[in-house]
């Protein structure tokens, strides 16, 4: 059951935000899912109109409530254009608190986020076994792409072609690390994130490299979590809080300069989420969060700002490379330049700008789970986009949308490979 | 709620994903941009062909249901809310450009197409559409025609009635009325295509509209003149168009709104000037040359303390973002923004900010004032909080005295937002008794049933 009057304090913290937004719809301009639905409820003008219509009354339909609010990539390009500055994220994200509180976590939630999501060691163990097993389900589609598909019929799959899990996952092959700074003078806490530790491990390993090459010493605990991302976005703040505290917990011993990641989300999500959400921890931890989140930075944003990795003179005629702008990156964090200039430091690439390079991809974490059909056309606009690039190579700075990228690109038939910014200027160096 | 039967009925005309009747999905269509309470209707509805188009209104006039078209909602005068219930038609999926005509300079469009869209693709054919609402990255030009939009060219190039050519529409019984035409002149029969502009969805159905294309002009100046007196400002509005000078936009922004856009973006406005005017001329480059020169003269010469012309276009662009981001500077300020838009003949523009500013003293409110001072059209945007009862009736009793005294001044209620549910209850004021009734008397004997977005404009 509810504490309604906690759901109370939690309605009238909504209401002081969202009495700002003036109905003007101009986040229609800008909102992916919007362009392909073309229903109000999908853009934020209309979700806001629904919350403030459950704060005042709870309608009769919280349950219709939640799946609208759901509904949202939660790319933040509302955000980034709303004239009124209105912080969208913010109330999105503690509307599903709320509607959540009120009509409580699905069971299937329950159990992914509470009694897995939450005890890594036995997630990771999940997984892993998981991994030994999913030859026997799965099928290889593209070598190029490293994309599979499912051999028995599932609607959780469908007809995505996805990422594997890794035969060794990231912590594996690299944990525990704690190096001095080398010529640098610099050294980063590392936080490679869900996706890269068990589907991209050479994303890491990529990272490694690239630290090293520069004299970055590097501090990789044990113990890592979750950023806590997915539990946010499904309303559950607790999973959320005890996520974070784990995070907290691994980091706490480390000296660093920055906190880097190559995930463009669990940046953006330890960055701003993080201390927003972190108002009501005990002093120390609140301290805690504020300072990792103070040092938190994409790893490209790290080699151009910190490292002063500068774009390079290159022959004509190299690999065509593209790039992707995440949306927790270029709107959230406004990074855009530091990932096309860490391209530009590959001197075997050419880089050629796709058309709408920041607009969404449409994967949105669990959006594409719960909005398969929605997330498959925006990411056919971007497929699109990609292929009149006549780009060989798209690159981007999240594995979500390596995820989504690979997925349309796969199931289109196209020859392009999907690489993280990195990993090219690591195969760089050499 | 609707019955099972009549929501099939309309399931059958669009198809089932186009018949939105879940309590949240009609809550998302119970407003729009104007600040006034929500009204939730039964249905929302969307055809996505003519034909689909015809059969709904006429299925809505068979049952008597009240039916409000929708573009995207942007309207500042409660055009789109669905007063008395009934269904929310939503023309956003007929959306095609049926025809760019370069060689006779028009295009034929579906209401639901959207504005910038539309000047975008106008513009790759190296052709201008003038209309500009601040809102057209999102409205739609039926919206646009339905409201008679118009913008920041509007001292030179008009509002959207001037680039109506015709409109094709539905009448309250699903037959398709044809009016206009695609030549320049055009004087057959009754102007019914100007029935239909303005008229907020309450004459009749937008099928498609004929616009009018012009060519862009080939040069352009831009420039910020600064007062130290709002008075002289004004001069300078009138002297310049005296001149036989006709900026393509002329805009002025008040003490206040210069202080709220400042502290937004640092752009390095001068916060004591009392007013600023932001001019652009636009035409041929030695045209452009010319009047720019002489504008500069003309703005000395009235008093202004400095005139900054805009070297380059980047320097054009620094000037347009100020008056970009005055409403957002302004709406950041307080949680609720009331932009009204009052407009008077340019000569009285000094009695009207005088008159704004007193009564936002008289009523203790924030006000900052900005708009299109070529044409007269102001907006005092009140800054408020429209949780705070207290507060939010001084603000309707400022808003009120606002437009008596524009009225008083020989100006007009609406110069570009509409009149819809906002303001019907100043309409005989500006008007008169006899011309609500005629209004009322061609409104029933169009829409006998009085079902066409009921309660906008002349009430009932």
């Amino acid at each position: 059951m509810a504490d309604l009057h906690k759901l109370a304090i939690m309605l009238q913290e909504l209401d002081d935000q969202m009495v700002a937004c003036m109905k003007c719809g101009m986040c229609q301009a800008v909102c992916p899912v919007f362009a392909e639905t073309m229903n109000e409820s999908d853009v934020t003008r209309g979700k806001i109109a629904l919350l403030e219509n459950l704060a005042h009354e709870m309608i009769a339909d919280a349950q219709g409530v939640k799946e609208k609010l759901n509904k949202c990539l939660l790319c933040g390009s509302c955000a980034a254009n709303c004239p009124s500055g209105v912080q969208i994220m913010d109330i999105f994200l503690k509307g599903r608190v709320i509607v959540n509180g009120y009509l409580g976590l699905s069971p299937v939630k329950k159990a992914i986020f509470r009694g897995m999501l939450t005890k890594p060691t036995l997630f990771n163990a999940l997984l892993s076994f998981g991994g030994k097993f999913q030859g026997l389900f799965t099928s290889k589609v593209d070598d190029l792409l490293g994309s599979s598909c499912s051999k028995i019929m599932s609607p959780l799959i469908g007809d995505r072609h996805f990422l594997t899990l890794a035969e060794k996952p990231f912590r594996k092959i690299a944990s525990g690390l704690d190096t001095a700074p080398g010529k640098s003078g610099l050294k980063v806490a590392f936080f490679p994130g869900c996706v890269v530790d068990k589907m991209l491990p050479h994303v890491g390993e990529a990272v490694l490299k690239v630290m090293k090459h520069h004299g970055v010493g590097v501090f990789l605990p044990k113990g890592q979590a979750c950023c806590g991302i997915p539990t946010l976005s499904s309303g559950d703040r607790e999973s959320f809080d005890k996520l974070v505290k784990l995070n907290v917990k691994a980091f706490r011993k480390g000296k660093y300069d920055a906190l880097i990641t190559p995930c463009a989300t669990c940046t953006a999500t330890i960055k701003e989420m993080w201390p927003k959400f972190a108002e009501n921890y005990p002093a120390e931890l609140k301290a805690d969060v504020l300072a990792m989140a103070e040092k938190a930075m994409d790893v490209s944003q790290f080699l151009v700002d910190k490292v002063g990795v500068k774009t390079v003179d290159s022959p004509t005629g190299g690999t065509r490379v593209t790039y992707h702008d995440p949306c927790h990156l270029v709107k959230s964090l406004g990074v855009s330049a530091q990932p096309r200039t860490v391209l530009g430091a590959c001197k075997d690439y050419d880089f050629v700008e796709m058309s709408e390079a920041n607009r969404c991809c449409g994967n949105g974490g669990t959006f594409n789970l719960h909005h398969y059909e929605v997330s498959k056309k925006i990411g056919q606009r971007k497929r699109d986009n990609v292929v009149a690039s006549k780009a060989d190579v798209v690159a981007t700075s999240c594995p979500a949308c390596m995820m989504q990228l690979t997925d349309t690109l796969s199931r289109n038939g196209d020859r392009i490979a999907v690489r993280h910014a990195v990993e090219i200027y690591a195969e760089s160096l050499d | 709620m609707p019955s099972d039967a009549l929501t099939k009925e309309f399931q059958a005309i669009v198809g089932k994903e186009n018949v939105l009747e879940s309590e949240a999905d009609r809550h998302s269509y119970s407003y729009d941009s104007a600040v006034l309470d929500p009204v939730v209707p039964e249905l929302a509805v969307r055809p996505t062909t003519s034909e689909e188009l015809g059969k709904v209104v006429r299925l809505c006039n068979q049952h008597g249901l009240p039916l409000t078209p929708r573009g995207s909602g942007t309207n500042l005068s409660g055009g789109t809310i669905p007063a008395q219930g009934g269904i929310v038609l939503l023309t956003n999926a007929l959306n095609k450009i049926v025809e760019i005509n370069e060689e006779d300079l028009y295009a034929v469009v579906q209401p639901g197409v959207v504005t910038a869209t539309f000047a975008n693709e106008v513009a790759k054919r190296g052709l201008f559409y003038p209309p500009d609402p601040g809102s057209q990255a999102v409205s739609t030009l039926g919206g646009n025609v339905a409201e008679n939009a118009g913008g920041l060219r509007g001292l030179k190039y008009g509002v959207t009635k001037d680039y109506v050519m015709g409109v094709d529409f539905f009448d309250v019984n699903g037959e398709l009325v044809k009016s206009g035409s695609r030549t320049v002149k055009c004087v057959t029969g009754l102007n019914l295509s100007a029935l239909q502009v303005a008229s907020e969805g309450t004459m009749g159905v937008f099928n498609e509209i004929i616009l009018k294309l012009v060519p862009p002009p080939a040069a352009n100046k831009a420039m910020m003149a600064i007062f130290d007196d709002i008075d002289k400002a004004s001069e300078t509005v009138a002297s310049i168009i005296a001149h036989h000078i006709v900026p393509c936009t002329l805009e002025l922004l008040d003490n206040a709104t210069i202080n709220y856009v400042e502290d937004f973006t640092k752009a390095g406005l001068p916060t004591s000037a009392q007013a600023i005017l932001l001019i652009e001329v636009d035409g041929h480059a030695a045209q452009v040359a010319e009047e720019a020169e002489k504008v500069v003269e003309l703005c000395k010469k009235a008093g202004a303390v400095e005139v900054k012309a805009a070297k380059d276009e980047a320097e054009r662009n620094k000037l347009w973002e100020a008056r970009r981001a005055a409403l957002p500077a302004l709406a950041r300020a307080k949680p609720t923004t009331v932009l009204e838009d009052a407009t008077v003949p340019r000569s009285q523009i000094p009695a009207m900010i005088r008159a704004i500013n007193e009564i936002g003293k008289k009523y203790r409110l924030d006000i900052g004032t900005f708009g299109h001072a070529g044409d007269g059209n102001l907006h005092p945007t009140i800054l408020c909080d429209k949780r705070d009862k207290e507060e939010f009736h001084r603000v309707e009793e400022a808003v009120d005295e606002i437009f008596d005294v524009a009225l008083s001044l020989k100006g007009t209620l609406s110069g570009e937002h509409g009149i819809g549910l906002a303001k019907s209850k100043w309409l005989e004021k500006e008007t008169s008794p006899a011309t609500i009734a005629y209004a009322k008397a061609l409104k029933a004997a169009i829409d006998p049933k009085g079902i066409l977005n009921p309660g906008k404009i002349i009430g009932g």
